[in-house]
């Protein structure tokens, strides 16, 4: 490849170029990676991968609405992500409850309510994303809920692993369970959020799960568990971004980076711990 | 006497209709092991969570100051593919209360855990060494008041024993206060000093002499007793 072949290639294919509010949404995006991958491993350590799917559909109801009255996307979703968020909380405290029916009816209902309310046009959109242009402000805010999530992650982590190993002894020990659980929930929430806009309501929770599972196929140690699965989240975002803009020429890059998460997930069934 | 470390006042416990402890008043003094027994579903696991305020409860449960817990559970549900060693699960709970490292080092000598056993995974841990890392949970954050919900129950009879050794070895070093809940009749005839018994409509308190009678139990249990208090006896 010659150089004036790669800068006509750079210049023309736009890709790349040098548009601030496309770099904006490609930083983003492998902030959500780290961000997802962080928060996966945890979710999965918890065994709320499920409770996970849901938590991310509870965003398109609001997504649908927003649409629906031209407002903004993020901020429908976020509120309705965020106040199923606490029903999902509330849901998980009454263990009377089955939680699994009760998640499950709340998954339905909002299924059905963003179906109902998004426009025909933009349901594509609002299940898988769509890769658009970013401010700085919203990427600034993308950056500041990233912050976030890692803080929380990071200064919990001791809590968290009470938790993991037994709700009760680490009730015992002093940790308010029900918090920490509702901050975790939060958090997740977040992530979903941030990633929502390239991922969709639908996909959005699958970069959280697939790189912590497939991460957990190969290792068997917490700290290399963790940095796995964030690694893998990167590679899946990198690799599909580049294959939907390069080869597929697409926008919508959320389900090509979920192919490649799930192919890295069959790879690592290969490897035994 | 010396004021009571624990001091329960009517106690009760209810999940919905269902009434597990009703008006339960009780004493706990410091250096006793008292012991709670029972038959299944009389609420002696109950019992030893709402002593924790780790569920719902009326009356009045008062802990001394003094009073620092320290609680060994029947069981933990613990996911065995957990990808944690016993040494990372011990450093959380000792960053968590803030604990010099010190005791860690202090802990793991005293119930002879070796650098070997830290590195192991929870899930490669047999019942009796995964019994060994709930008590050296529970022993981080220097406890004076040990709370053991049948902390054998599923373990074989050699296990069982040094386990109650090691139980033992830290109440007479130490001066733990024990709460003990145990269907082993013998093991609580030979170690505890005041028994607890609870049983639907029926709560009875004193030494075992006095309350492991032949008659009191058959009663409790609706079945004759088995244990050997009089070949165990020390």
């Amino acid at each position: 490849m010659n150089e004036a072949w790669a800068d006509r290639w750079w210049k023309e294919e736009g890709i790349f170029s040098v548009d601030a509010s496309q770099s904006y949404a490609i930083l983003l995006a492998g902030l959500f990676a780290i961000a997802a991958g962080l928060v996966g491993s945890v979710a999965l350590m918890k065994r709320m991968v499920l409770a996970s799917d849901v938590i991310s559909h509870l965003a398109l109801p609001g997504l649908g609405l927003a649409f629906l009255l031209k407002g903004n996307p993020l901020a429908g979703g976020g509120a309705t992500l965020f106040l199923g968020t606490l029903l999902v909380w509330q849901l998980q405290k009454k263990t009377e409850l089955a939680t699994d029916a009760s998640i499950g009816v709340v998954f339905a209902a909002c299924l059905g309510i963003g179906a109902l309310v998004t426009p025909q046009e933009d349901m594509l959109e609002a299940l898988f994303g769509n890769f658009q242009k970013l401010s700085l402000a919203g990427f600034l805010l993308g950056v500041a809920a990233v912050i976030l999530v890692v803080a929380f992650i990071a200064a919990m982590k001791d809590r968290l692993i009470l938790d993991l190993f037994s709700h009760d002894l680490a009730a015992a020990t002093g940790v308010k369970v029900a918090y920490l659980d509702l901050g975790f929930l939060l958090v997740f929430s977040l992530t979903i959020l941030v990633g929502l806009r390239f991922m969709g309501a639908l996909l959005s929770s699958a970069l959280i799960i697939i790189p912590a599972a497939t991460a957990r196929q190969l290792t068997g140690r917490m700290a290399q568990f963790v940095v796995t699965a964030t690694a893998v989240s990167l590679v899946s975002v990198t690799v599909g971004f580049l294959i939907s803009t390069l080869i597929l020429k697409t926008s919508t890059v959320g389900p090509t980076i979920v192919i490649v998460s799930v192919l890295l997930f069959v790879m690592s069934l290969a490897k035994k711990k | 006497m010396a004021d009571p470390l624990l001091s329960v006042r009517n106690l009760g416990v209810a999940f919905g209709s269902r009434i597990v402890l009703r008006q339960l008043s009780f004493e706990v003094h410091p250096g006793d092991c008292l012991a709670i027994i029972g038959p299944n579903g009389a609420g002696k696991t109950v019992l030893l969570k709402a002593l924790q305020h780790l569920i719902q409860y009326q009356g009045e449960i008062h802990w001394s100051q003094e009073a620092r817990l320290g609680y060994v559970p029947q069981s933990v549900a613990a996911d065995r593919q957990l990808p944690l060693k016993v040494r990372e699960l011990l450093a959380a709970k000792a960053h968590v209360l803030r604990l010099a490292d010190q005791e860690m080092v202090q802990v793991s000598s005293e119930l002879n855990l070796s650098p070997e056993f830290l590195s192991a995974g929870i899930g490669t841990l047999s019942g009796g060494q995964f019994q060994k890392v709930l008590i050296a949970f529970a022993l981080l954050g220097r406890p004076n008041v040990l709370l053991f919900d049948e902390p054998t129950a599923s373990l074989d009879e050699l296990t069982e024993e040094r386990i109650y050794e090691l139980v033992y070895r830290l109440q007479t070093q130490r001066g733990i206060t024990l709460i003990l809940v145990s269907h082993d009749l013998s093991l609580v005839y030979r170690y505890a000093s005041r028994v607890l018994c609870l049983s639907k409509g029926k709560v009875c308190m004193g030494p075992p002499k006095e309350i492991m009678t032949p008659e009191m139990l058959e009663e409790l249990y609706r079945a004759p007793p088995k244990y050997y208090g009089h070949i165990q006896e020390h």
